[in-house]
């Protein structure tokens, strides 16, 4: 009796070790975000249409020790950028002498939920405007300031400011507004177009490949929510279009301008790819 | 994070007699090394915080020196028994000489 107790013992640890190493290392980890006791949506349902059935925040894919990073407020280096971001927010600038704050008072209150809306419909341009460049319209029409240079310091800090206004909060974009769903459609054709000398499209990493290692690297499904991020390799901050580039770059392709309409098709397309997830801004990644 | 060096502390507001407590500091500082180049090839200046100090009511509690290889924006966590009421001070000394510092004080009850 005592032989058959130990053999089935034997048999159930081994189903575990095969059930532990039968587990892709790449998968990305059951565990729950929350920040400054705001519980942060990581696993949504995905919109229809969607190719996944669940969209998942790259959080999920990355190391314990960078999970805790972001998770304490304190520790998480993007926070700096935030409370530059809020020095600028209130800092005149431009010949009207005005600031962010003049107009909009508490960005607590005003900017709420507003960056977890964006890219929105600029019916003015005819194009969509990402939260970067409403900062630039806001600083040129009503500020008399200029348009800030693409990943300025302070571009960046005041962007993760406004967008960390929305922690927690969903991403939506309403495709409705002007022609949003054309750019849509041309966002989506960019994302599934191989490009480069390697030949990549997003979809062949982010799609086909999420949850398995590039070289040392996780393959997330490449969302947004969390930008701008924290990135240790740069030890700063990342915007979306640097990020853009960064991938195409990467696949050895010529690289779009920031802000051009290649990359805000693929902003529209690949914000609502996450759909339902929670903006974490500052994000914190490797 | 080019802007002037912003120190932050965590310290619990209150504390029992002889809790250990954590307490967590971050400064905001590009921590040049040194070794690098700019774009005309002359070397970028060294320019770190080259030691960190934690007092509790002027005794010792924590220090370190701290060495270019060490990563932009320092983090420090450490823990400390905390007997009675008083202030943690914090003092980061950069190698241009400024310091800068900051203190919390706790109430034991």
């Amino acid at each position: 009796m005592d032989r058959i107790s130990l053999a089935a013992g034997t048999a159930l640890c081994l189903l575990l070790t095969g059930l532990a190493v039968g587990k892709a290392f790449g998968d990305p980890v059951d565990d729950t975000l929350e920040i400054d006791g705001v519980p942060m949506i990581t696993r949504a349902a995905a919109p229809e249409g969607h190719p996944f059935d669940e969209v998942l925040s790259g959080w999920l894919f990355r190391e314990a020790e960078t999970r805790a990073t972001e998770a304490d407020s304190f520790e998480n280096p993007g926070m700096l950028a935030v409370e530059r971001g809020a020095e600028i927010w209130e800092t005149v600038d431009g010949t009207m002498g005005k600031s962010c704050a003049s107009c909009h008072d508490d960005a607590a209150v005003s900017m709420k939920g507003v960056g977890a809306a964006y890219p929105k419909w600029d019916a003015d341009a005819k194009r969509p405007i990402n939260v970067e460049l409403q900062i630039d319209k806001c600083r040129v029409e009503n500020m008399g300031a200029e348009a800030y240079k693409f990943d300025d310091d302070d571009q960046k800090s005041l962007t993760t400011f406004i967008k960390h206004q929305s922690l927690g909060t969903p991403m939506s974009v309403d495709l409705s507004q002007g022609d949003l769903q054309a750019w849509w459609d041309k966002g989506k054709d960019l994302y599934y177009t191989r490009t480069g000398q390697l030949d990549f499209a997003c979809a062949s990493c982010h799609e086909a490949s999420m949850g398995k290692y590039i070289r040392a690297d996780h393959l997330s499904q490449g969302q947004v929510n969390g930008f701008p991020t924290y990135r240790f390799n740069t030890a700063g901050m990342v915007s979306l279009h640097n990020r853009f580039r960064g991938c195409i770059r990467d696949t050895r392709a010529e690289m779009p301008k920031a802000f051009s309409d290649e990359l805000m098709a693929l902003e529209v397309y690949v914000t609502w790819r996450g759909t339902g997830l929670s903006v974490e801004t500052p994000a914190v990644r490797q | 994070m080019a802007s002037a060096p912003k120190p932050r502390v965590k310290v619990p507001k209150t504390a029992s007699a002889g809790e250990v407590i954590v307490i967590k500091t971050l400064i905001s500082h590009e921590m040049e090394s040194g070794q690098r180049k700019d774009k005309d090839g002359n070397p970028i200046p060294r320019k770190i915080i080259n030691k960190f100090s934690c007092a509790f009511n002027g005794k010792p509690v924590f220090s370190c020196d701290l060495d270019p290889a060490v990563s932009a924006n320092p983090y420090f966590e450490f823990s400390a028994r905390v007997p009675e009421s008083g202030t943690f001070t914090f003092i980061w000394v950069d190698d241009d000489g400024s310091v800068y510092t900051d203190e919390q004080s706790i109430k034991v009850e």
